[in-house]
């Protein structure tokens, strides 16, 4: 599988999500900067997290309309796959290659530890190697991760079985668990094709049983599989 | 020629930041605050002399970078 993780001035998880995308998949992604012109021809394109330019404006806004990220959006709407975490998400949001945008969370607090996600499908190169309904633990770490759409939005998201993952208690139960106050509980959405996935917990941290848990490795080991 | 635009968050956006600010003024005495929205002020200095074309323009940047339409509204103000 060939990938490229894109970094921005204030990224700061690149090197984290290439490692676990070289644990599942046993090659290095190439490591693209924003000023690069060219995007190498890639198999999964990665938006890391971080603070990409310190966040001004809004989170993400800066790196959305990074010269880079025209070539990303061109590339996602041709189907190249593409995979964006945390500041990742709140980039590919600001223009649009997935729905919704992401809030300062309700009780304004940093929030960062250890939550429970509930995987909404298996039915996507993202989720494949997890069943519909397991719950798996992975990390967050952010400010802004208070997922917002409005109700047509919902609608549509539902409907086409566009969310991916849901923040949930440790018995699985999306009624609690919300660390952030996002809208039904959205940690993570697929564009309607399923091709790009947008989430703000770090999958990437929970792939070495060292880490403190390796729920995370089974989206990396799909992806390896399927972009052989 | 100056512009200046206000951003703020759509009615029925959550506006946590707004409603901390909110019960901060409650707590500093002053009980007649309602509901409380805060927003973002941006202050351009336009090389345009034509009022009707620097609105279009201001209009494009709002929607392209100024403000996420999905989560806030804008309005632009024209001055000197």
């Amino acid at each position: 599988m060939k990938s490229a993780v894109l970094v921005f001035p204030g990224t700061n998880r690149e090197n984290d999500i290439a490692g676990a995308i070289e644990r599942s998949s046993g090659t290095r992604p190439h490591m693209v900067w924003h000023g690069d012109s060219d995007l190498p021809k890639v198999d999964l394109i990665v938006v890391p997290g971080g603070f990409s330019y310190g966040d001004y404006l809004r989170c993400g806004a800066m790196a959305a309309h990074s010269p880079i990220m025209r070539e990303v959006k061109a590339r996602a709407e041709k189907g190249v796959p593409v995979l964006a975490v945390c500041n990742g998400f709140q980039v590919i949001a600001e223009i649009g290659l997935v729905p919704g945008a992401l809030l300062r969370n309700a009780h304004l607090q940093f929030v960062c530890g250890d939550v429970n996600l509930k995987v909404e499908t298996s039915q996507s190169l993202f989720t494949n190697h997890y069943q519909a309904g397991q719950i798996i633990k992975v990390p967050v770490a952010h400010a802004e991760g208070n997922y917002f759409a409005d109700d047509d939005t919902l609608k549509r998201l539902e409907d086409r079985g566009q969310v991916a993952f849901r923040y949930c208690n440790d018995a699985g139960d999306v009624a609690a668990g919300n660390p952030n106050g996002s809208i039904r509980n959205i940690a993570g959405v697929f564009n309607d094709t399923k091709t790009v996935l947008g989430m703000m917990p770090h999958p990437e941290n929970a792939t070495e049983a060292l880490f403190g848990g390796t729920d995370g490795k089974p989206l990396f080991d799909a992806l390896a599989a399927a972009l052989v | 020629m100056k512009a200046r635009i206000h951003v703020t968050l759509k009615t029925g956006v959550l506006d946590p930041q707004g409603k901390a600010i909110g019960n901060a003024l409650h707590r500093l005495g002053f009980p007649e605050v309602g509901d409380v929205r805060q927003g973002k002020f941006i202050e351009l200095e336009l090389s345009e002399t034509d009022a009707e074309r620097a609105k279009s323009r201001l209009d494009d940047m709002c929607r392209r970078l100024l403000a996420n339409t999905v989560i806030e509204n804008y309005r632009i103000e024209l001055v000197g």
